[in-house]
């Protein structure tokens, strides 16, 4: 069986400047990588190239078997939406929607079917009970984040991947969440991989790979 | 989820301006939607009115004043004709079917019209019930009439000098319903139809008071009034202040002599016989006078319709060159009317697009502007796997959505309006029109102005569709 993510001599760059060189780097489905290094180092941008919004300069990353390269355009947004749950920093939930239209809005763009109760149910594991209705002005910033983790699983994804999800918080609320993350993904048997710029993150995952900015 | 909620939900983080952008888009759209309505109603109406009339008798004056008031029945005659001069015309080889109107009255603001049975063929006007009128006071009414003035057969009415409201009311002589028409659509539903005779008998017997200018000689009338004055030179469809006393109360009048020819913008109507009354005299010789009178008395207009459309290339010119008369073509007054209106229209019409236009740059600049506080929710989308296609589609629905609600309530607008309108116009001008009609016109109308939703949006939603999810997600 295929790893859930297989990256091969990875190399993307602006012009000449080089930005990310990754010669390998492997997850398999359960389990979890760090992605670490300080700001600059390119975490972000190796992770929006596993995601496929970069195109890499050369090289190859296979998600769950798929080489990348393969697939153009829509076939590789829904590939994105299908098999990647991604939370993001700054959560960037959909401002015009409740939680629960955001959870529906995230399982329709991956073209899964949710039903009611699934949907009752990844709620009340997140905490998110009595909030499904509530607009994202009105969350406060860790109910927020769990709605954004929820809308990550909501599609049930093999790969979940987290773009700095303790930055802004304290020591415990940092740990509770990778917490959180790991034991959904874990419950989902989904391989986890969050990029981030946080020491504290060390040790707290399965693997680590640490970047450092290139030459 | 779908792609329509969620453009409803971002319309709704600006309520404000997506607000100003349908208000904007109902306003003109109901402006459009109101002309429209209006003008082809007005038109149809005008057309359907005319149908049957070729060319119109009157007294010299403007063309479409004769036609307005002799067709459409909506605006005073500028005068009236000797019928003799008129049926000169009538009997023309040229001529298949000429109709006299003689006009002056009112009931309830529904003109009492005095002429012959034919009009009935120029509607195409059916008795629903009752029979035609054969003897004078006795009158067929309009389905329009008849609903508004409560009036079914056997009913009795006065009529009342002029054509609005004030004049007097001759109740000394009131008419008899002996018949109501059906809906036409027409003219003819607004009339109150009547012999000759009656309109000239109501008027002939009774100018007691305040006439000046007729003289009216019934040397043989068992009445003792002397050279009686009829003052209707002021107006061509009044006498008003006239005072029709019974004609057949017990008078002695002496030396009337009925002669009306000095008075070419006041009698439409009169005959001034007395032939229905109790006389001392003899019916052969109340017949003769009548027929003399009749001779000589006058009509407001007579309605012609030719044998062949040749005629219309020498009949008009002719009678206006070879005599007192007027000759109007409904046809060509009406085409000239409805260019006048048309201008006016044209006018308002051009202000309700500049609306539209206004409302589609709206939609424009409130899309547009929203990208860049909506970029990273667009750049997310992309994350969660919508394609650069539905990007597009989102912002076209958003366009779209704004568009599809202002023109909706704008048709609703529009209509209502009209309806509102039509039914004012019809109580206060007879003219009957509708908002429950959809013309054809409107189809197209309808969907060019959602175009215009969509062409507003089109640009933001390119710019969507360019979105660049890495870059965008990657700025602080």
């Amino acid at each position: 069986m295929s790893a859930a993510v297989e990256v091969t001599d990875l190399r993307f760059g602006y012009g000449d400047r080089p930005v990310v060189d990754v010669s390998r780097c492997e997850l398999e489905q359960g389990a979890s990588l760090a992605v670490i290094g300080p700001s600059g180092c390119g975490k972000t941008t190796f992770l929006h190239l596993l995601a496929g919004l970069l195109e890499p300069g050369s090289g190859s990353i296979r998600l769950m078997g798929q080489d990348l390269s393969e697939l153009s355009g829509a076939a590789l947004d829904r590939f994105r939406g299908r098999h990647i749950g991604l939370v993001f920093q700054q959560f960037h939930l959909m401002r015009a929607l409740n939680v629960r239209a955001n959870l529906q809005l995230a399982a329709k763009l991956a073209r899964c079917k949710l039903e009611s109760d699934e949907l009752d149910g990844l709620c009340r594991r997140l905490g998110l009970d009595g909030l499904e209705h509530h607009k994202p002005s009105m969350l406060s910033q860790g109910q927020a984040q769990r709605v954004a983790i929820a809308r990550a699983l909501v599609h049930r994804p093999p790969i979940i991947m987290a773009d700095e999800p303790t930055s802004s918080l304290d020591d415990n609320n940092a740990k509770q969440v990778i917490g959180l993350l790991k034991e959904t993904a874990a419950a989902a048997d989904a391989a986890l991989l969050v990029v981030t710029h946080d020491q504290r993150v060390r040790g707290l995952l399965d693997t680590e790979l640490e970047l450092k900015a290139p030459a | 989820m779908t792609w329509l909620r969620l453009a409803f939900a971002n319309l709704g983080l600006s309520p404000l301006t997506s607000a100003v952008n349908v208000l904007l888009m109902t306003l003109g759209t109901a402006s459009i939607v109101l002309l429209l309505l209006a003008g082809s109603q007005v038109s149809d109406t005008m057309s359907r009115d005319a149908r049957g009339v070729d060319l119109v008798l009157g007294a010299k004056g403007s063309p479409v004043q004769l036609v307005l008031a002799a067709v459409y029945h909506a605006d005073v005659p500028p005068g009236n004709i000797p019928l003799a001069a008129a049926e000169r015309w009538a009997g023309d080889p040229r001529i298949a079917r000429a109709v006299p109107l003689s006009l002056g009255d009112s009931y309830r603001g529904f003109r009492i019209v005095g002429t012959s049975a034919e009009i009935k063929e120029i509607y195409g006007a059916e008795l629903v019930s009752g029979r035609a009128w054969a003897q004078t006071m006795e009158a067929v009414v309009g389905s329009a009439v008849a609903e508004a003035a409560d009036l079914e057969v056997g009913t009795q009415f006065a009529g009342a000098h002029g054509l609005g409201d004030g004049g007097h009311i001759h109740d000394y002589r009131p008419y008899r319903v002996v018949g109501v028409l059906e809906p036409t659509g027409s003219v003819v539903d607004r009339l109150i139809l009547t012999s000759l005779d009656s309109v000239w008998d109501l008027h002939s017997g009774d100018h007691s008071h305040d006439h000046e200018e007729h003289d009216d000689s019934h040397g043989d009338d068992a009445h003792d009034h002397e050279d009686r004055g009829h003052s209707d030179g002021e107006n061509a469809h009044g006498h008003e202040g006239h005072d029709h006393s019974k004609v057949d109360e017990a008078h002695d009048h002496q030396d009337l002599d009925h002669s009306q020819d000095s008075d070419v913008h006041g009698h439409e109507e009169h005959d001034h016989s007395h032939g229905d009354e109790d006389r001392a005299h003899s019916h052969d010789e109340a017949d003769k006078q009548r027929a003399h009178e009749r001779s000589r008395s006058e009509i407001t207009a007579m309605l012609l319709t030719y044998r062949s459309p040749m005629a219309a290339a020498t009949l008009p010119r002719q009678v206006n060159a070879d005599s007192d008369l007027q000759a109007a073509a409904p046809a060509v007054e009406v085409s000239r009317v409805l260019q006048l209106i048309g201008i006016g229209l044209d006018g308002l019409e051009a202000f309700a697009w500049v609306l539209i236009v206004t409302a589609g740059l709206s939609v424009f600049a409130a899309l547009y502007g929203s990208l860049h506080s909506r970029r990273r929710d667009l750049a997310t989308l992309r994350c969660l796997g919508a394609t650069r296609s539905e990007l597009l589609i989102s912002l076209l629905l958003e366009g779209l959505l704004l568009s599809v609600i202002g023109v909706a309530l704008g048709f609703a607008a529009g209509h209502v309006a009209m309806e509102i309108l039509g039914g004012w116009l019809e109580s206060a001008r007879g003219v009957a029109l509708t908002g429950w009609v959809w013309l054809p016109v409107e189809t197209v109308l309808l969907l060019g102005l959602f175009a215009v939703g969509v062409i507003a949006a089109a640009i933001p939603a390119v710019q969507a569709y360019r979105t660049d999810p890495a870059r965008t997600l990657s700025e602080n």
